[in-house]
């Protein structure tokens, strides 16, 4: 009989369980996160519910804020009308109470100080540390320019402080979405239908009769709508495919999974084409009116058989033609997922580009459980005036690299703040808001020479995340229950907007970024962008002109729209033009040949583990996002650290035990800097190991999550990067491990 | 009337939404649950399988937590829902050593809690608040006496199993498969 008492048991073979849910807390430490001697639950009518969307994931679902008469939140319900979620949060955002109840969180303004030699923070007033910063961005932009103040930003922080360096006058702002995430996949579907995927993905998965994903763990990430409609498709007898070279828990739910050896993806997705062309199972009419390039794409295949694609992928070609087969069966009502974190080898924009040929073959865009139209409604601007000209921005930096970058580059950002890369502009100072640079950026190296080169750094945060120990000024914003942003409108089936309103007032002294933005505009003189006392009276303008108001938005939560761009899919015959040079699907790119790109994607080899090392893949768990919530109470007590997944023959051939502690130390010779457990499992290939990213926090004011787990980021150094547009291919690592506490080196 | 729950285990991914729901809508305390998720792993790569299901207190039919409680705080309301009385349990943790599945816990106030197919909800004619959240909605919830409840129809076309049928408990969670 298993006991749910271990945090975590698995059998070194075969069949085992492991038991999640509950962990090792004392009861000492959690008194304030529970609602004490109130045994009972608190029924809805005797609370009241405040609308907001969610803020711990990308996906904002909208949701009901429950606050009893003590001033308690308890729950957050999702909201009935939201098509993000349709009433149902994930893990994520049921646990966002715990955001608010952490008492590891930031409370007051901190500043940089040293005495005696030490640096240390010191606490500070709002007054005083608004007034620091806005100095140091009025001495840039006096001796350099402004636009050598950059912003490093995630999320609705991020929109408040894109405003304010706008008006400031600096176009240098980077999110890790682009570079470390999902900017090859914008450019693989870009180039071939002319439109980006965006957030949420357009994906019919409801009605789709067969969803294949490539390296996507639906169900591990935990997009709400995507992962509801899996399920539907699951209850309606879709087909899945899961390539992934570990058995994730999509794989596990699907009709045929191709465990394939991790970095050729890009073969097996050319032996499929080369199956669809050749076995003329592809959608000709629709190839025939929408698509060209078909002639140079059927011989580009040519001779990328199944057996061709075997030698490389490891697998099966009957299998891969099975499966060609099943996706043409469902076709057009077949979708093959782009994925979403997909920066792997630095081939990413063509292995997406790959994906999208197939997904023309199969005539699945702009169709019927493929992908739908989607539309957002246009929020209007607030009034307010031009932005100023910037002289210069990252793009200039490049000198014609990455020529399809979209959205500003991280890791170029970096570069361009530490003098000896020699960049055209310098960049001297940052704000980073809402995005922890050391566990999001790989190259650990490159990030603390960049902070250690920059004049100065301001970090807005609601948490003491490992990018607060950088800063000179830490400004502690309230979480997303505390607070209003802008509204959410967000493309999707049916238009639709949300409201986030605070629950109650922030806790402790922290503040909105709304409001943070707004002080520091104000003080370097930029008023005339803020010409309104606080938020809620944009918010109302702006739902005003949408036939709203404020009132209204906090008893819906969420209010639809009908669609005025036409229906969600391509009707029968439609003449339709796609956003592209040519009008039509490009199968053959001519935008990516004009700037001496493959117009075709090809496959090339990538560096395999040497001997004694695995490759090191790293991916999400449901309850999770990132590192921004490990040290979340209630969701550090589903899952309180990452464990490093190895197969249980490598385990035999390094003697290592199912929940031994290890090292993991990789090809440049880096350690990570805490052990983690090993969790010896089937579901991994031999040439690989697997770890939940988001771990290892270095940071000791996460006094829960500080220690646990090892971090992937810092075992990242062969960063493969993606020259079309300049993401950070993470794939190609390979760790080993070390048993015994590595002596660590002590400077002289 | 007898309430039962059917869990789906080909569509729950794990992710433990029904473990915070519950935590948060009953108060239960962190580092406690009454339910939780467990992941069975079989086979060897790659002809591996996984299954993962929700579990919580069976409610069962033939409860051993009911018969040995000293002071009658373990009862059975209707609909067949086991209950601890908080006030009249004194702690003695009878009842969770002779339950089979773990179901139970100690509270740190001092008394022994479980879940109560969140009978508070049910009586104002809402689901459990793991059923409701679920973001597969791999959760029935209903009436087996009752063949047009979500829980009768998703065990009249599905095959399913208890677990630990050897106990003799007749427990009242059925997992579809
Ligand atoms: S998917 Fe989960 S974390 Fe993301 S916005 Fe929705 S509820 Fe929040
Ligand atoms: S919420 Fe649903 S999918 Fe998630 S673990 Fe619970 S039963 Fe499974
Ligand atoms: S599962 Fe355990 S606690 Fe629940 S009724 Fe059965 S024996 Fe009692």
């Amino acid at each position: 009989m298993k006991t749910r008492r271990d945090f975590i048991k698995i059998s070194a073979a075969g069949a085992g369980a492991a038991t999640l849910g509950l962990s090792s807390l004392s009861w000492k430490g959690v008194n304030s996160l529970y609602a004490l001697n109130d045994q009972g639950p608190v029924s809805e009518e005797e609370m009241t519910a405040h609308s907001t969307y969610c803020e711990v994931c990308f996906w904002k679902c909208a949701g009901w804020t429950y606050v009893d008469k003590k001033g308690n939140i308890r729950k957050i319900i999702g909201n009935e009308n939201d098509p993000h979620c349709n009433g149902r949060l994930c893990p994520r955002g049921t646990g966002g109470v715990g955001m608010y109840n952490d008492e590891d969180r930031l409370k007051t303004p901190l500043i940089r100080e040293t005495v005696n030699g030490k640096q240390r923070f010191r606490k500070a007033s709002w007054d005083e540390a608004l007034d620091l910063v806005a100095s140091k961005m009025a001495e840039v932009r006096e001796k350099h320019g402004p636009e050598a103040f950059a912003l490093f930003n995630h999320g609705a922080p991020g929109s408040h402080f894109k405003h304010l360096f706008h008006a400031y006058g600096s176009g240098n702002e980077g999110e890790p979405a682009w570079a470390q995430c999902r900017g090859p996949r914008e450019v693989g579907f870009g180039a071939t239908f002319g439109s980006w995927i965006g957030s949420p993905e357009p994906t019919d998965i409801r009605d789709t009769k067969c969803l294949v994903l490539i390296g996507s763990h639906i169900g591990e990430n935990m997009h709400n709508g995507q992962v509801q409609e899996m399920s539907t498709a699951i209850d309606r007898g879709a087909t899945i495919i899961t390539v992934d070279p570990r058995l994730s828990t999509a794989a596990s739910k699907s009709k045929y999974w191709l465990p394939i050896k991790p970095s050729t993806d890009i073969a097996l997705l050319l032996s499929w084409i080369h199956v669809l062309i050749y076995e003329n199972l592809y959608d000709k009419e629709y190839i025939e009116k929408y698509a060209m390039g078909f002639e140079q794409l059927k011989e580009h295949v040519k001779n990328m058989t199944p057996e061709w694609a075997y030698g490389i992928t490891t697998l099966d070609p009957d299998l891969i033609r099975k499966t060609a087969r099943e996706m043409a069966a469902a076709s057009p009502s077949v979708i093959v997922h782009p994925g979403r974190h997909v920066v792997w080898y630095g081939d990413d924009s063509q292995r997406e580009r790959a994906i999208a040929i197939l997904n023309a073959l199969l005539g699945s865009w702009g169709r019927r459980g493929g992908f739908y139209f989607k539309e957002a409604v246009k929020v209007p601007k607030f009034p307010q005036p031009e932005y100023p000209h910037h002289k210069w921005d990252w793009k200039d930096n490049l000198d014609g690299k990455y020529p399809l970058s979209a959205m500003g580059i991280t890791t170029e950002l970096l570069r361009a703040s530490i003098p000896e890369f020699n960049y055209k502009h310098q960049i001297k100072s940052w704000i980073v808001a809402g995005t922890n640079l050391p566990l999001t950026i790989p190259d650990k190296e490159l990030f603390q020479m960049a902070a250690q080169s920059v004049d100065f750094i301001a970090v807005v945060d609601t948490m003491p995340m490992d990018i607060t120990a950088y800063a000179d000024v830490v400004l502690p914003e309230c979480t997303y229950l505390e607070r209003y942003d802008y509204i959410r409108s967000a493309p999707h089936r049916e238009p639709s907007i949300a409201l986030r309103a605070p629950a109650l007032k922030p806790k402790y002294e922290t503040k909105p970024s709304w409001w943070i933005a707004k002080q520091l505009g104000e003080r370097l003189g930029l008023s005339e962008y803020y010409n309104y006392e606080d938020i809620e009276e944009v918010l109302e303008w702006q739902l005003n002109k949408l036939g709203s108001s404020l009132d209204e938005m906090k008893k819906l939560g969420v209010k639809k729209f009908p669609r005025k761009s036409g229906g969600l899919y391509l009707q029968d015959g439609e003449d339709y033009e796609f956003n592209t040079s040519t009008g039509k699907i490009e199968l053959y790119s001519l935008e990516f040949e004009d700037l001496g790109f493959d117009p075709m994607p090809k496959f090339t080899q990538h560096p395999q583990p040497e001997e004694g090392f695995y490759r090191l893949i790293y991916g999400r768990a449901p309850m999770h996002t990132f590192s921004r919530t490990s040290n979340n109470p209630n969701l550090w007590d589903l899952m309180d650290s990452n464990s490093v997944w190895v197969n249980p023959k490598v385990a035999d051939i390094w003697d290592i035990k199912n929940g031994q502690k290890v090292w993991l130390q990789n090809q440049d010779g880096i350690v990570s800097t805490f052990p983690v457990k090993v969790r010896v499992t089937e579901r991994i290939r031999w040439d690989s190991v697997y770890m939940v990213h988001g771990f290892g926090h270095t940071n000791k004011k996460l006094t829960r999550t500080y220690g646990h787990g090892a971090s992937d980021s810092e075992l990242i150094t062969n960063v493969m990067i993606d020259p079309m547009m300049g993401g950070t291919g993470m794939r190609g690592n390979f760790v080993t491990f070390i048993k015994e506490k590595p002596i660590e080196e002590v400077e002289s | 009337m007898r309430y039962a729950m059917a869990i789906d285990t080909k569509k729950c991914v794990g992710c433990g939404d029904c473990v915070v729901a519950c935590q948060t809508e009953n108060n239960v305390p962190i580092g406690f649950c009454r339910d939780w998720i467990v992941e069975n792993v079989s086979g060897s790569y790659p002809n591996v399988e996984v299954e993962l299901r929700s579990e919580r207190c069976n409610h069962c039919d033939n409860s051993p937590c009911v018969r040995c409680c000293p002071t009658g705080a373990s009862h059975i309301i209707e609909g067949g829902i086991v209950k601890v009385t908080h006030d009249e349990c004194i702690g003695c943790g009878a009842c969770i050593q002779s339950c089979p599945y773990d179901a139970r816990y100690s509270h740190p106030e001092g008394y022994v809690d479980k879940c109560t197919f969140c009978d508070h909800r049910l009586a104002k004619g809402q689901t459990t608040a793991c059923v409701a959240v679920c973001p597969t909605n791999c959760l029935y919830f209903g009436d087996l006496e009752d063949p047009n409840s979500d829980v009768s129809k998703a065990l009249k076309n599905r095959s399913w199993k208890v677990l630990a049928p050897e106990a003799g408990t007749k427990p009242q969670l059925y997992f579809l498969t």
